[in-house]
């Protein structure tokens, strides 16, 4: 089974500052590391390789320093990484990333899952693994919560939902981004350790992966920040007074107002 | 000490201070308080490969010495020192293959021992034969193509868990010390029997039991060596030895010390913190610096070890001596610095204290490390003199 797996290299804060002028974040002076979610999406993915054999290639998109997520993710069992980097994808938003990291899937060749976190816990947007199966033309299931199945071309997935999960059944290939729910990350290895150090990274820029320019970094995405504020706070809420059937009667009114 | 170690070292002791923090450290007290086996633990270790960290890679191991095993025994011990057992016995119980072993007996035990998929334990002590190993009763009868063993050993580290024992034998009581042997013996071994659960002061993590041999059957390629070995075996294990529980000394010490710092810090009395108060300076001072002496002695050991140095006995002795003794102290002043909360087991200073006391005892009582360290003086300036 060939498996890959796509991960985000993130600031290690909930607390980053936001550039005033570009409305885009300052990742300069944080320290970084694997986006959170992706964990779990690499740990299922070398659970998928323990069960059915295969493979698991890891890819990124980022500037050079995200070879060390990469090879954090060799350290924990994927076979190879993958760094998609290039001045050229700079500004990049959801869509451009994920049309970006879908001409490297494709030169990576033939796949059966490819896994992603649910969301980068710094952007929150959780596009980019939808955007990846779109631009591949791939189904995708969103917020797995666990691979029950994958057998004769079809894997049966529970999805998380608000009240409970789903099951669904879908043709591989396809695309699953998964929620923390999913497994508990592994500890590193000694030994993936030493292999990840060894471990040769393979660099494409956007000419290697056939990147149309006009899709790609600033001028690929159609995303304008416009603003970047903190939302002001909810207000409180109303205590509603009275004996049982008054208040009863004001929730009814309040209600109807809402809906209609 | 970073510039003490090479990069393999410092990357082997960071896996396991991670693991100990991340993973032991909030389960310590539990499994304090009900003296289960952490086999959730040992599955970890297992998967990090730190199993394997002092076995050659020809076995499955990282190829590392006696450095690594100490790092690693020490990063457990600082979040408990029960739990680093089941590393650090299985150590004690692998040696007599690793050092004596026949090539067949290392390709038999070795990869799985590496691999954490068996634990070991080595059987030496008996109610008779404790300093005095000169006293063991177990004997084991040539039969043949087999061995039978007959006799109870006592206080064994990691018995019931573990698959692989080494144990210490007579096969010639006349000769005293020089008819001893030793055997690999494998759990599920009939005639091999476990004894109840012994009920402990400290390390209450760790799983110490009676391993009872009833003509316990056993083939004669299970023989380590050579008949009449197994008291050398059984020396050489302990000079390799003595600075893994030495490290776990120093890893409970330190445990404790992290502690009492942290709190002195926050401890407010009489309007400030207790670590503003010169009584409580002058106690963290001389502890940080026992803590890092007796770390010094250690790996100063581990080193000579590693080097093939031949005779360690001295240096062994003297790093598991030190930080024994330096562990009791260190972690009794840990408790006096948290006061009444120290004595509380809410806080985890006093498993910490009880953790100690062990390592004055087992694997050779201190005051036998003393008689091992003069002898070895004496010896020395005699040989001068001449």
């Amino acid at each position: 089974m060939n498996i890959i797996v796509c991960i985000k290299q993130v600031p290690n804060t909930t607390d980053v500052k936001i550039d005033p002028v570009k409305n885009t974040l300052i990742r300069e002076g944080v320290e970084s590391i694997i986006n959170p979610f992706d964990t779990y999406a690499i740990e299922e993915a070398v659970r998928l390789k323990e069960r059915f054999t295969g493979k698991v290639t890891v890819v990124t998109m980022g500037p050079p320093q995200a070879e060390n997520a990469l090879k954090e993710a060799i350290s924990l069992g994927c076979d190879e990484g993958i760094l998609v980097s290039d001045r050229k994808f700079a500004g990049s938003d959801t869509w451009a990333t994920s049309y970006t990291l879908a001409c490297a899937i494709k030169k990576i060749g033939a796949f059966d899952i490819i896994l992603c976190g649910k969301q980068a816990s710094d952007g929150d947007t959780a596009q980019v693994g939808p955007g990846i199966s779109t631009h591949l033309d791939v189904p995708q299931v969103t917020y797995v919560k666990k691979i029950e199945e994958i057998k004769d071309n079809l894997a049966r997935v529970e999805r998380m939902t608000e009240e409970g999960y789903d099951i669904v059944e879908t043709p591989i290939p396809c695309l699953f981004t998964v929620v923390k729910e999913i497994n508990t990350p592994r500890l590193p290895s000694l030994k993936g350790m030493m292999r990840a150090k060894s471990a040769k990274i393979i660099q494409w820029t956007a000419a290697d992966i056939n990147a149309d320019p006009k899709n790609i970094g600033l001028d690929g995405s159609p995303t304008r920040v416009v603003k970047i504020f903190t939302p002001a706070p909810r207000k409180g809420g109303e205590i509603l007074k009275g004996d049982t059937a008054d208040v009863a009667k004001q929730v009814g009114t309040l209600l109807k107002d809402i809906i209609i | 000490m970073d510039c003490l170690f090479n990069e393999q070292q410092i990357m082997v002791r960071d896996l396991a201070r991670k693991i100990a923090q991340e993973k032991i450290k909030p389960v310590a007290a539990h499994y304090d308080e009900t003296e289960e086996f952490a086999w959730p633990i040992m599955k970890i270790l297992s998967d990090s490969d730190l199993f394997g960290v002092y076995i050659p890679e020809a076995y499955g191991g990282l190829g590392g010495g006696i450095t690594e095993m100490c790092l690693v025994t020490e990063e457990l011990s600082k979040a408990c020192g029960g739990i680093a057992l089941g590393f650090a016995g299985t150590g004690l119980g692998t040696f007599p293959i690793l050092l004596y072993g026949s090539e067949e007996q290392k390709k038999k035990y070795l990869p799985d021992i590496a691999k954490g998929k068996r634990l070991a334990a080595f059987c030496i002590t008996e109610a008779e034969a404790g300093s005095d190993a000169g006293g063991i009763k177990t004997n084991a009868k040539k039969d043949g193509d087999y061995y039978i063993l007959n006799g109870t050993k006592q206080w064994i580290t990691n018995a019931g868990e573990a698959e692989v024992y080494t144990v210490i034998a007579m096969t010639d009581k006349a000769k005293g010390a020089r008819g001893a042997s030793a055997f690999i013996v494998e759990k599920g071994t009939k005639g091999m029997e476990f004894g109840l659960k012994e009920k402990k002061m400290g390390i209450r993590a760790s799983a110490t039991r009676e391993v009872i041999f009833t003509d316990c059957k056993i083939p004669k390629e299970n023989l380590i060596s050579k008949e009449g070995m197994g008291f050398i075996v059984a020396m050489k294990t302990f000079d390799n030895s003595r600075p893994g529980v030495a490290a776990q000394a120093v890893g409970i010490a330190q445990g404790a010390l992290d502690v009492a710092i942290d709190y002195a810090r926050k401890r407010i009395q009489f309007g400030q913190p207790i670590s503003s108060f010169q009584a409580i300076q002058h106690m963290l001072a001389d502890m940080g610096t026992q803590v890092e002496a007796a770390r010094a002695l250690v790996y100063a050991t581990a080193r000579m070890v590693d080097a093939g140095i031949k005779d360690v006995a001295r240096d062994s002795a003297m790093s598991k001596l030190f930080a024994g003794d330096m562990a009791m102290k260190v972690t009794t002043d840990a408790v006096q610095i948290l006061g009444g909360y120290g004595f509380m087991r809410d806080y985890p200073v006093e498993k910490f204290m009880r953790d100690a006391k062990i390592t004055q005892i087992y694997e050779g009582t201190n005051q036998i490390q003393r008689n091992v360290i003069a002898a070895h003086l004496i010896k020395e300036s005699l040989k001068a003199s001449k």
